[in-house]
This record gives structure tokens, sequence and C-alpha cells, in this order.
């Protein structure tokens, strides 16, 4: 296979690559071959929107579930204040 | 700015109990994190020099303890892990193309700026809770907290080209459990 075709076949690099860029910055190299790639792949293509949605997403969802009232019960507040407070006595 | 242990419990028990069980998704873990947390703080109070606020040096005070926990996880876990490994699926052909049935679809939200359903976002929940212990540690460390791969490395105790094994395994896995409880 030549190495253009091996480009283009390699989806598993392609994807891999991907997830690289979205972290770090790929080489010349890397990014020229990616850029080949997702030319002529729509499974690729589709893949990389995804990606993106997805780390923006899994964000929001950290974010919204640092809500003022976590659950954590009353008592368990207290005693855990307690504690400190013992502990400063020392 | 002065560090107030009265009020510790009032100002940030939430936040850091939230903070931990987003992370670790167990409740009596989290519990005891964030109780380690308070009384490691108070040992060493001559170490906050004011210069971050009360709640962030507490956070990373957290944060190292859930980072120990990762630790554990992981290794009481590799060899449940081994055999998911295993057992995972291989979304690719041997020459690097998608295989048929795995190939991505679209999920019908790619053009919509964030306009997502709940639903999807149960979904999203779910795929992450299932994927391995050091996976999502990885993960979480790299999308969320934004830590420095070498960092990230160095705490997990995962070399370079493993790390980013781990990044693209996870996007994989958690993409296809979406597709398929999505679609």
């Amino acid at each position: 296979m030549s190495y253009l075709k091996k480009i283009i076949h390699n989806c598993k690099q392609a994807t891999y690559l991907i997830e690289k860029k979205s972290t770090t910055r790929l080489s010349f190299r890397e990014s020229i071959e990616l850029r080949i790639h997702l030319f002529g792949c729509s499974f690729c293509r589709i893949f990389q929107k995804q990606s993106h949605i997805i780390n923006n997403l899994v964000k929001e969802l950290f974010k919204s579930a640092m809500q003022p009232d976590s659950g954590l019960d009353d008592t368990f507040k207290k005693e855990l204040q307690e504690k400190i407070e013992e502990e400063l006595n020392k | 700015m002065l560090l107030n242990p009265h009020q510790w419990v009032s100002s940030h028990a939430d936040y850091l109990y939230s903070f931990a069980i987003t992370r670790i998704n167990d409740e009596d873990l989290a519990k005891d994190l964030v109780q380690e947390t308070f009384l490691a703080a108070l040992q060493k109070t001559g170490s906050f020099e004011g210069k971050s606020s009360e709640r962030t040096w507490l956070t990373a005070i957290l944060k190292n303890k859930i980072i120990d926990v990762y630790r554990k996880k992981s290794q009481g876990l590799k060899t449940i892990d081994n055999e998911e490994k295993e057992n995972r699926e291989d979304f690719f052909e041997e020459d690097g193309h998608w295989k048929a049935e795995h190939g991505p679809k679209e999920f019908g939200i790619e053009d919509k700026d964030h306009l997502v359903n709940k639903e999807f976002e149960h979904i999203l929940q779910k795929c992450m809770q299932k994927l391995p212990v050091l996976w999502k540690a990885v993960f979480t460390m790299k999308h969320i907290d934004e830590e420095a791969t070498d960092t990230i490395c160095t705490e997990l105790k995962v070399t370079a080209s493993n790390f980013w094994v781990i990044i693209h395994r996870a996007k994989l896995n958690l993409r296809a459990c979406l597709q398929k409880n999505w679609i």
C-alpha cells in the first residue's frame, strides 16, 4: 500500500490524531495526514464533531453537578464541624 | 486572606463533596474524603500562604486525595481491567478502517449548539461510569481538571504513549456507548 493510501484508509490513526489534537498540538506531518484523511472520510468527520460535543457536554455535566446543595445531610455536617473544633482545641 | 476553620463545613463541605462525588461516584467514600481533607488541612494550616482562596486551597488537598483513590482503584482492578480489555470490541478492521457496525452515525445533535436534552445527558453520564477506573481518571484529569499531561502520567503512573492510547480508547468507547444507547 502506498503511503497516501495508508493515510486514507487508517481511521484508527485518524481518530487517534483527532483526540491528540484536542489536547495538544499535532506535528506538521500529523496535521497534514489528518487533513488528508478527513477530506475523504465522512465517518471520521462525524467522529470529530461528536468528539468535541462530548468534551463540551462532559464539562457541562461536571459543572452542573456543582450545585450549592449537594445532598450532604445535616447530621454529617454537624458532626464534621464538631470534629474540626475538637482538633482545634487539642 | 485568613483561614477560618470554624466556618469550613458550612462554607465548603457541599462544594468539596460535589467535587468528590462527580469524580469517584461513591457517596461514602466521597464523605470520607471530605472529612480527611479538612483534617489534613488542619495539620498544615502553616502552608496556606493566602495566595489562593481558602476553597481553592482545600480543593487542592482534596484533589490529591482523589488521585490516591484513582491510583488504588486502578491497581486493585488491574486484573479485571485486563479481562475487560479482552472482552472489549475492537472498533477497527486490521487495515484501520471502521468495522461496518461501528462506523460513526450522526446523533442528530451535531449542529445545535448545546441544546441537548436531559435524556442525552443522562446516557452520557451512564456511559462515563462504564469506563474503566483508570480511563475515567485520565479523561477527567485531562478534560475537566485540565491538568498537564506530564502531571497525569506521573500521578497515575502511566507512560506517555499509554496516556494517548487511554485518551483515544476512552473517547472511542464513550462515543460508541452513546451511539448504542441514543440512536
